[in-house]
């Protein structure tokens, strides 16, 4: 039987994730830590202000984790959220598990405490960049129903790894603030397959924004979250140039495509419609030698470290 | 303030900046040391093009000026708001540079932001925030939202807000909240450089801005609950 990742509660997941018995919470509920900010505005308060922090292991490695809840206030960010998650990021520069494990799950910064929730996910990004820079990897799974936006789409993207479901969504402004703002011409936040092809996960691994896709079960994330933990950690000089190019190449050969269905054309896709009705296999397989990351990497050296280290296999 | 005239009272002494569309970049001198001018202007937003040019900047002075501090003039009105860059995957773009800023600093580049005019979320947290020393003029504009979209958004009135606003820094607009809050390490005013020269003195590579703002009294539980994770069993 298998389990929906996205469906599940992030306690869920995390419960789903890790060894049995082995699941360790770090402030857990009992202790009562509240966001100091909401009852001001006479919100209601959880009571572990919507993440979950702790450690636990992963086919035997200790991981740390944190598990965002989109159930409360969208997985957003307020100060004690923030602060869960950096104290537990700097509790891995000290004590060195095998990887740390982030479920995103947030639409970024929570505006009833906007100053403090920014700076949080400010400390948040230094923090992920902290703990890679010791050599612990950071790997962030996606595959909820809000996604992962705003700042924390940012910080996901400091992270060692990104493991992303079809249904997972991943980008900085979402489509309502992009359509509230700019109009419905611009963006269209209720046409579910224009968003589908601008953040969703399929997009994301074609345009080499996330390292691994998944089908939506607990199962498939477990695997490519031991994946990414033996594929060890690369903060390097030399992996940031390389990214550099991946990033410059792709404004130049994509800047000026309307729609996701221009950039699949590009990279190869001759019928760009049949990818939504693709499972997830079928997907990969069909990917291969079609995403912008193969090919930019395909008269480059970097192409043999990459192809190694790839866990798109799964 | 004008970016020039931000430029010239930083640089006293000298400096060549220059202005490439909304892109700032160049060099200025301030006492023993040469330091690397990288920025926007124009209240501009940092969409794809323009995250990847200030990357470039960053990397191309990791190579060529091994050690040299890092000065972000930071002018924004946040992340660009468009279909095509949501699509390009901005996020990623934002954290690559980032990623480079950190770099520089974890290869021993000194890095100072200044806010001289606005700085808004997106196109604040991948440089401005990255620093080890946040400034801003006493008068620039900080925030993540106005209070009256935020009252839209999250349906509490814009009255409530204001009202609440006078005791709390924790989500009005304004450099003072975020300096109460440990977002900024200090406000610069009078002689900008002398300002400068003391900040690349008392660079601590350390994120620190929780204690500030514990100390400051703006937000209490931030040092608190990472003491209480680490110290966890």
């Amino acid at each position: 039987m298998t389990h929906s990742y996205y469906e599940s509660s992030a306690r869920a997941r995390i419960a789903g994730l890790l060894d049995a018995d082995s699941f360790h919470e770090w402030l857990p509920a009992a202790d009562r830590l509240t966001s100091p900010h909401l009852a001001a505005l006479e919100q209601s308060a959880a009571f572990d202000d919507g993440v979950i922090v702790g450690r636990g292991s992963i086919a035997g490695k200790q991981v740390f984790f944190a598990a965002q809840e989109g159930g409360f206030m969208g997985g957003a960010v307020g100060e004690v959220h923030g602060a869960k998650i950096v104290g537990m990021l700097e509790r891995a520069v000290r004590d060195h598990p095998a990887a740390v494990l982030l479920l995103l799950e947030t639409g970024g910064v929570r505006l009833q405490e906007a100053n403090a929730g920014l700076i949080a996910v400010s400390e948040v990004m230094r923090a992920i960049l902290s703990a890679r820079a010791a050599g612990v990897p950071v790997i962030v799974a996606i595959g909820g129903q809000y996604g992962c936006f705003g700042g924390m789409g940012i910080a996901s993207r400091c992270a060692s790894a990104i493991i992303i479901s079809e249904e997972g969504r991943l980008g900085l402004s979402g489509p309502e603030v992009i359509e509230t703002v700019r109009g419905v011409e611009e963006y269209d936040s209720r046409d579910r397959a224009l968003v589908w092809r601008t953040v969703g996960g399929k997009h994301r691994y074609l345009l080499g924004e996330c390292d691994t896709i998944v089908p939506d079960s607990m199962e498939a994330f477990q695997r490519a979250i031991i994946a990414c933990i033996n594929n060890g950690e690369d903060w390097s000089l030399e992996a940031l140039e390389r990214e550099h190019q991946l990033l410059g190449d792709r404004v130049q050969r994509f800047g000026s495509c309307k729609d996701g269905r221009d950039i699949w054309r590009e990279l190869g896709w001759a019928d760009p419609d049949a990818i939504a009705m693709m499972d997830n296999d079928e997907f990969i397989a069909a990917a291969q030698g079609r995403r912008a990351k193969d090919l930019e990497c395909a008269d480059s050296s970097a192409l043999e470290k990459r192809g190694d280290k790839s866990p798109h296999s799964i | 303030m004008e970016w020039k005239k931000v430029v010239e009272k930083l640089f006293p002494t000298g400096h060549e900046v220059h202005q490439e569309g909304d892109l700032l970049s160049g060099e200025g001198r301030c006492g023993k040391h040469t330091v690397a001018v990288i920025g926007t202007t124009n209240h501009t937003e940092v969409g794809v093009e323009l995250a990847l040019a200030m990357a470039a900047a960053v990397l191309a002075v990791i190579h060529n000026h091994p050690g040299r501090p890092i000065v972000f003039l930071v002018d924004t009105s946040g992340q660009r708001l468009r279909h095509r860059d949501e699509m390009l995957g901005l996020n990623g773009y934002m954290a690559h540079l980032a990623k480079c800023v950190e770099m520089a600093r974890r290869r021993g580049h000194p890095i100072i932001s200044l806010v001289y005019e606005q700085a808004l979320s997106g196109g604040f947290l991948a440089n401005g925030m990255m620093a080890d020393v946040c400034a801003a003029l006493p008068e620039a504009e900080i925030r993540v939202m106005g209070l009256a979209a935020m009252a839209r958004v999250t349906r509490i009135s814009e009255e409530r807000l204001t009202q609440l606003s006078i005791s709390s820094p924790v989500f009005a607009p304004g450099a003072k909240n975020y300096l109460l809050m440990g977002g900024l390490d200090v406000l610069w005013e009078g002689d900008l450089s002398a300002c400068l020269k003391d900040a690349l003195e008392h660079v601590d590579a350390n994120d620190h801005r929780r204690v500030l703002g514990l100390e400051r009294g703006g937000r209490l539980l931030a040092d608190v609950v990472v003491n209480r994770v680490s110290a966890s069993a």
